[in-house]
């Protein structure tokens, strides 16, 4: 477990990614199996234990602390798992801490009523870095700024083969990863997955630089379509199977039976998934209430039945088109879609345009007139690579809406910014009251933060807890991608996705907009 | 009363600390938040004054007076009375003693031996007005030689980067020198223009802190495997850009939680206060046998509460120009 602390804190405060790399690195070359197999495991978020959780760890400190002292405590610091390791009031055990290995098995197999004793005396036993190190693991929210790809990263450079092809394995593993490191060593085949129900990693797109990118581009190479408001899905279809994946690998078959069984086939496909009858897309809050449950409900299968927008081919058949360029996948795609009728996938349609004009001019009326988020340009003789590639797929959103906010409420932010006011409540004008129409915590620099920051201090009318009510007299103008109707906000209005474009200090609050210019975006969409 | 709110003594009409200027100050150190220029008078410890003068020049108050530790100054029907505070050279608490009530402001303290500041005396008072910079029970300093241990094991790691430690000017400084020496290290220690002065006057004050150069000036190559002090400011600056792949590292109170290091883009975050820890905090609480407590300076809410479950008075301050400065000021 030492070793693994290490690990951690190394991993959590060396900001440079190649020095993170190299830690990564050297830890799987020389720590052993299976303890190198369990600590990719916590690493990339696939270990979970049924009954440690963050909620038991607050219990077994609340044994031990003022509840009150606790809580003024996390406050400050802005992150559970930090503040219990720093809080706890018994150090010094006897020995050693177990094995990360052996650490795993006790969570997995202790009994639920003995788990307390075992974990406080873990947390005496360790040392501060250790104690840290263990709450992280035992709570699951690492924060440490280490993705699953770059761990996964880290077996490519160790052990020479292609990221690539870990990933295309990785879906079908299981902690902790005997048959992956015994490949990664050379002294076993790559591990053997079923191809059929195996998930494989998406291509991801990049935002379009307007100036950069499109006075370079040729409009004859790319293809257009528009960029669709639902989630990003694969659909794996096997001989009389289908599995259904988030953009993450999980599996979200039993949210979406009303696909899964009236799907036919044998291909992988990439697109979005959406809810609406006849293939005519409803809003995102539509499909945001199917995405809340598990399992899907009767009600939401009658009303918000969903559909997918087919955009690519990965498998045609049990052939790995891949490597094929857009041009043909798109040709097997549409083939195969003639072969196999479908009720529940429809393939998203391509926009004829002429040039980069012509294509901004449609962009802003699909925005306009069907609420389109923007369009996606994908570059013809591009082949379908897992990951974010550059110079292949580009997605250009509309611009945003804007609106001039007044500055409500301001509370710490958590992890990074804990001792920053940065998360903002704000609203317009309602008659003669501001009345909050969202929050955002981003959109703004790190210099700006701490203006900010000052600002809410030396203007505080209230503090409730970690919140603090400021005087009505700063202005953000608020960017967002649409506005619609909300019965959880007094002012009737819920933006989606807003953030800070920018600070208004030089304007007064009695020209922040108000509750009638916001009719206008909810109308829109 | 004896003392208000805003730490007016007013039967002698002067404040302790304050941070707007008055006619007559008593200044507990020489921390910029409890040390400003242009007072009328000022009543301090002789390294106190010393420390301002460098500081803030000669002529940064009209008078000074110097008051040694432990030596009763009795001004009309009030005496003042100075302590050592272990913050930092010259830190004192300030007693004040009216027929028969006692009162004590500790300034900032810390209880930890250090040999770069005289050793905090307890005082038993009445009414104790304690700072509260570290006031929470998340705050648990490891002892300083653990983490000395930490910043030379590192820097045996990696020979060839050298180590910028970054420390405020006045105390953190001088004590990381000391803690340094005395572990060991005897090569020479680099330092940042801003820190030369007041090490030079903490040598002229008695204060051995060994082999110091300024880190300007020096061949790039040849610091690797070196210590460098330098302020906070400076360390992630482009003044570091010329030592090799230098290793961030911060001595502070604020430095054991890890989000904040980061938050600071501290690699080595060392865990070094010159102020009390949570525990040091009840315990003095407690010594000082005092029925009466008030907080400032930092997290009072926490030891409010916990000074009220014991059975105490206890109120916080608030005092105007000392609002938490998330953790910015000289920790």
């Amino acid at each position: 477990m030492k070793r693994f602390a290490q690990l951690l804190e190394l991993l959590a405060l060396t900001p440079s990614r190649n020095r993170k790399l190299a830690a990564l690195t050297q830890y799987f070359r020389e720590v052993p199996d299976p303890d190198r197999g369990f600590a990719l495991a916590v690493l990339t978020g696939a270990l979970t234990f049924r009954n440690v959780k963050p909620a038991l760890l607050k219990d077994i400190v609340l044994r031990e602390v003022d509840p009150t002292l606790f809580g003024m405590s996390y406050d400050y610091v802005g992150d559970l798992g930090e503040t219990i390791a720093l809080i706890w009031p018994h150090h010094g055990g006897q020995g050693d801490l177990p094995t990360l290995t052996d650490l795993i098995e006790l969570f997995n197999t202790t009994s639920k009523s003995e788990l307390p004793k075992l974990i406080a005396a873990l947390l005496t036993r360790a040392e501060i870095n250790e104690r840290w190190a263990l709450v992280k693991l035992a709570t699951g929210a690492l924060r440490i700024g280490v993705s699953a790809r770059l761990a996964k990263t880290a077996l490519a450079e160790m052990s020479g083969k292609d990221l690539q092809e870990i990933e295309e394995v990785w879906h079908g593993l299981k902690v902790p990863y005997l048959d992956l490191f015994a490949w990664l060593d050379g002294t076993a085949e790559r591990p053997d997955i079923d191809h059929a129900a195996r998930f494989h990693p998406l291509m991801l797109s990049n935002p379009i630089d307007e100036e950069k990118d499109l006075g370079k581009f040729d409009p004859k190479d790319f293809s257009a379509e528009w960029k669709w408001d639902g989630i990003r899905v694969q659909l794996v279809l096997g001989d009389g199977t289908a599995s259904l994946f988030s953009r993450t690998g999980d599996d979200i078959a039993n949210a979406f039976p009303d696909i899964v069984e009236n799907v036919s086939g044998e291909a992988v496909l990439d697109g979005e998934l959406l809810v609406g009858r006849d293939f005519e897309a409803a809003s995102f809050n539509d499909l945001q209430q199917r995405l809340n449950k598990k399992v899907a409900s009767a009600k939401h299968l009658k009303e918000s039945p969903a559909f997918i927008r087919v955009y690519d081919i990965l498998f045609d058949g049990r052939e790995d088109v891949r490597t094929l360029s857009w041009t043909e996948r798109r040709a097997r795609l549409e083939a195969w879609f003639v072969a196999n009728p479908q009720s529940r996938l429809d393939v998203s349609e391509i926009l004829p345009f002429s040039d980069w004009d012509d294509l901004a001019r449609q962009r802003r009326q699909g925005a306009d007139e069907h609420g389109h988020e923007g369009v996606m340009l994908k570059l013809r003789t591009s082949p379908y690579v897992p990951g974010r590639p550059k110079g292949n797929w580009y997605k250009w959103k509309r611009d945003p809406n804007v609106v001039d906010a007044v500055l409500m409420y301001a509370q710490r932010g958590h992890g990074k910014r804990s001792s920053f006011y940065s998360d903002y409540t704000f609203g317009v004008w309602k008659g003669n009251e501001i009345v909050p129409i969202g929050k955002a915590y981003f959109g703004f620099t790190d210099e700006e933060l701490k203006l900010l920051d000052k600002w809410i201090r030396a203007n505080t009318l209230q503090a409730y807890g970690p919140v603090r009510e400021v005087k009505k007299e700063l202005v953000f103008e608020v960017a967002f991608d649409s506005a619609q109707e909300s019965t959880r906000h007094k002012s009737g209005v819920a933006l989606r996705f807003p953030r800070i474009n920018r600070i208004r200090w030089d304007k007064p609050a009695s020209e922040a907009g108000t509750l009638e210019d916001m009719a206008v975006f909810v109308a829109a969409s | 009363m004896l003392l208000d709110r805003n730490l007016h003594i007013r039967a002698i009409d002067s404040y302790i600390d304050p941070s707007v200027p008055r006619e007559r100050a008593i200044v507990t150190h020489g921390h910029a938040d409890h040390a400003r220029s242009g007072h009328g008078s000022v009543l301090a410890t002789p390294d106190t004054i010393a420390i301002m003068k460098t500081r803030y020049g000669e002529d940064c108050a009209r008078s000074f007076q110097a008051l040694d530790f432990g030596v009763p100054l009795a001004i009309d029907d009030v005496t003042i009375t100075l302590f050592p505070a272990g913050h930092v050279l010259g830190s004192a608490q300030v007693l004040i003693e009216h027929r028969g009530q006692r009162v004590v402001v500790t300034g900032d303290y810390k209880r930890l031996a250090d040999r770069t500041s005289q050793p905090f005396e307890l005082v038993e008072c009445d009414l104790l007005v304690t700072e509260a910079t570290f006031g929470l029970p998340v705050f648990q300093h490891p002892h300083p030689r653990h983490e000395i241990g930490r910043l030379l094991k590192s820097v045996v790691d990696n020979p060839e980067r050298s180590h910028l430690v970054g420390s405020y000017a006045l105390g953190k400084a001088q004590r990381v020198i000391g803690l340094l020496r005395d572990a060991g290290w005897d090569a020479p220690i680099y330092l940042h223009g801003a820190m030369i002065r007041l090490c030079e006057l903490y040598q002229e004050l008695g204060v051995d802190l060994g082999d110091l150069r300024p880190a300007t000036g020096t061949v790039k190559a040849e610091m690797a495997g070196q210590i460098v002090i330098a302020p906070p400011s400076a360390i992630r600056d482009r003044w570091s850009r010329r030592f090799p792949d230098p290793v961030v590292c911060q001595a502070s109170g604020w430095m054991s939680v890890k989000q904040r290091a980061r938050q600071a883009l501290v690699e080595l975050p060392l865990v070094i206060s010159d102020h009390c820890d949570w525990g040091e905090l009840q315990q003095t609480v407690h010594d000082t046998k005092a029925k009466t407590i008030w907080v400032t300076h930092g997290r009072e809410d926490a030891l409010v509460y916990w000074c009220r479950t014991q059975g105490l008075e206890a109120e916080p301050l608030n005092i105007q120009g000392f609002e938490d400065d998330g953790g910015e000021g000289e920790a």
